[in-house]
């Protein structure tokens, strides 16, 4: 603090105060509408205090579903999709680039940058807006409804090669050397000195690229037509879209609550690696 | 030049030529090869062409897709309701963003707390804070939509496009403040303090302040902040209006990324969506030559 103005510190944590109520509201809007049974939710107006029908609902939900015309998925198995896919997302990006950006950085071979290029241009092609012809691609590979289609195209990353090409570029040149007089190969070098020297970022792309695939939606949404593949995320719409006529917004609003608690527990248990992954890489 | 091209960006010490290097980024070259050279390739033939909606026959049409848009009315609206969506996101969670981070970083007290209660919405899916809003706003049960008619406002987002349009904004806006607000907090928590001592010593006040030196030096995060956020708003928004209105009513919150999903999978007009598609191409690769000569310029600074 630089000066003692009491009142401009006071207005200070007013304000932030007051921003956190206003952006946590719907969120408590949500637990609220989690935590009473289905008749109180059809009665306007609806409540702004908990309700005791939490653990009656969560469990409802985990392990029954909700009837979104036709079968009723459990939403434990919606997590346990969102959970593989997110999980096979980031370490699939996170191998892959490690791997890439080793052999640009550490390699001299014919066509290294016309490679780096062609990782570089998957940054400019997000999947919305080339959805309709890789949607196509997958139908034709036959990867439609799996694992592989639902996870695979999101995999290429050039954000995560970018990251661990400019790790790998401050690691000082006489570990290799050294490395080298020792006798270690490549992937010697690889495993035993470069993975552990980069694994704070590592790390920190791994909470960014969780949540990248565990909220991803458009996707998945397209290519599982197999209820069986429904991850939590689109469950939810499935939801939106029947609740109306069945009136169980305190289904549909716990579902939304357990869709959204895995992600926040990654990143504000992670957060002071996440937010250092964030603010430097990104830039 | 320091390096000559083929030399770009390689360790001084490295290893020569063999077989191991084609072999670690065959599995990222693979993937983007497949997933995405092919279907890009794809979507530029593809808007090339007419096909009728059974996939019968395929003509080639040249550009005609492409005129097509250029006089239709409705992708004209929607590249202009586009435009006006992306600045209303990028402007309101910049400044709430901004105004935070301000706050925060003058207070030392529970600084880190109010950081944790202020980052989450960042991990919160965007058809998920579209469920929260869409709840929040139902026009025969929603609180606020209750509040509001207390007042004698009528909220229906489902029939006013411009209440749907406010809707998917608010939504929008309310999952991005998180990720400027880090930004903006981590950049001005790197002004040397020093700075901001000289010019308390001077008289100057915490508003003067921040207006003559805290948002200056942060001009660059603030740049860097709006391509993302202008992106953000562009792409990632698809799962909040797909939950909030579907692009309606009559199309009012139909943005160019939903409309590509729109044409190309409810309306099977493929050469149509294609070509939607590789405008959409273009405008990405655009944004990021600009961001990209931008950052080469703040190395330069």
């Amino acid at each position: 603090m630089i000066e003692n103005r009491p009142i401009v510190t006071f207005i200070s944590h007013s304000v932030i105060i007051l921003g956190i109520i206003i952006i946590a509201f719907p969120v408590w809007i949500t637990f609220v509408a989690a935590s009473h049974d289905a008749l109180r939710m059809t009665q306007s107006p609806l409540p702004l205090w908990p309700g005791g029908h939490f653990f009656e609902n969560l469990s409802e939900a985990l392990f029954v579903g909700l009837d979104v015309g036709g079968a009723s998925q459990p939403v434990a198995l919606m997590l346990l999709n969102s959970f593989v896919m997110a999980m096979v997302i980031a370490l699939g990006k996170i191998a892959i680039s490690l791997l890439s950006a080793f052999a640009i950085v550490y390699f001299r071979f014919p066509f290294r940058m016309g490679f780096f290029w062609m990782i570089f241009i998957t940054l400019m092609l997000p999947v919305e807006v080339r959805i309709l012809p890789t949607f196509k691609v997958v139908a034709d590979l036959g990867l439609l409804n799996s694992y592989a289609g639902l996870t695979l195209p999101l995999i290429a990353s050039a954000t995560a090669t970018f990251m661990f090409r400019q790790v790998f570029l401050t690691i000082p040149d006489e570990l290799l050397e050294a490395a080298r007089i020792d006798g270690a190969g490549p992937m010697r070098f690889f495993f035993d000195i470069l993975l552990p020297m980069s694994r704070t970022n590592i790390a920190a792309l791994f909470v960014i690229l969780f949540i990248f695939g565990w909220n991803q939606y458009l996707w998945p949404l397209l290519i599982t037509t197999d209820q069986s593949l429904t991850t939590v995320v689109m469950g939810i719409k499935q939801m939106l879209e029947a609740g109306e006529q069945l009136l169980q917004w305190n289904k549909i609003m716990m579902t939304t609550l357990i869709a959204m608690v895995p992600p926040i527990i990654v990143v504000v248990s992670m957060q002071k690696m996440f937010v250092k992954g964030l603010t430097e890489t990104d830039k | 030049m320091l390096f000559s091209p083929g030399e770009f960006m390689l360790k001084r010490v490295h290893f020569g030529p063999s077989w191991l290097p084609f072999a670690l980024v065959a599995p990222q070259i693979f993937i983007t090869l497949v997933f995405f050279m092919w279907p890009a390739g794809q979507a530029i033939f593809q808007s090339f062409l007419i096909e009728d909606a059974f996939g019968l026959s395929t003509e080639f049409v040249w550009l005609d897709n492409f005129k097509d848009l250029w006089n239709d009315q409705h992708y004209i609206d929607t590249f202009s309701r586009t435009a006006f969506f992306s600045l209303m996101v990028a402007f309101f969670s910049l400044s709430i963003a901004l105004i935070l981070a301000g706050m925060a970083d003058r207070v030392v007290k529970f600084a880190t707390a109010y950081r944790t209660m202020l980052i989450w919405p960042y991990a919160v899916a965007p058809v998920l804070a579209g469920a929260l809003w869409v709840f929040m706003f139902d026009p025969t049960l929603g609180i606020v939509a209750y509040t509001l008619d207390m007042f004698g406002y009528d909220w229906n987002h489902k029939l006013n496009g411009g209440e749907a349009m406010a809707l998917v904004i608010m939504a929008a806006t309310w999952k991005q403040i998180s990720y400027n607000f880090l930004f903006f907090l981590a950049a001005m928590q790197s002004i040397p303090k020093s700075l901001i001592e000289a010019s308390a010593i001077d008289g100057a006040g915490p508003a003067r302040r921040f207006w003559t030196i805290i948002f200056p030096l942060i001009t660059p995060t603030t740049f860097f902040l709006l391509v993302v956020n202008i992106v953000y708003a562009f792409f990632e928004t698809f799962g909040i209006i797909h939950a909030v209105t579907e692009g309606g009513p009559a199309g009012s919150t139909t943005i160019l990324v939903y409309k590509v999903y729109n044409d190309g999978f409810i309306g099977l007009d493929l050469g149509g969506s294609a070509s939607q598609s590789v405008i959409l191409m273009a405008i990405v690769i655009f944004i990021t030559i600009i961001q990209f000569r931008y950052i080469e310029k703040k190395v330069d600074y």
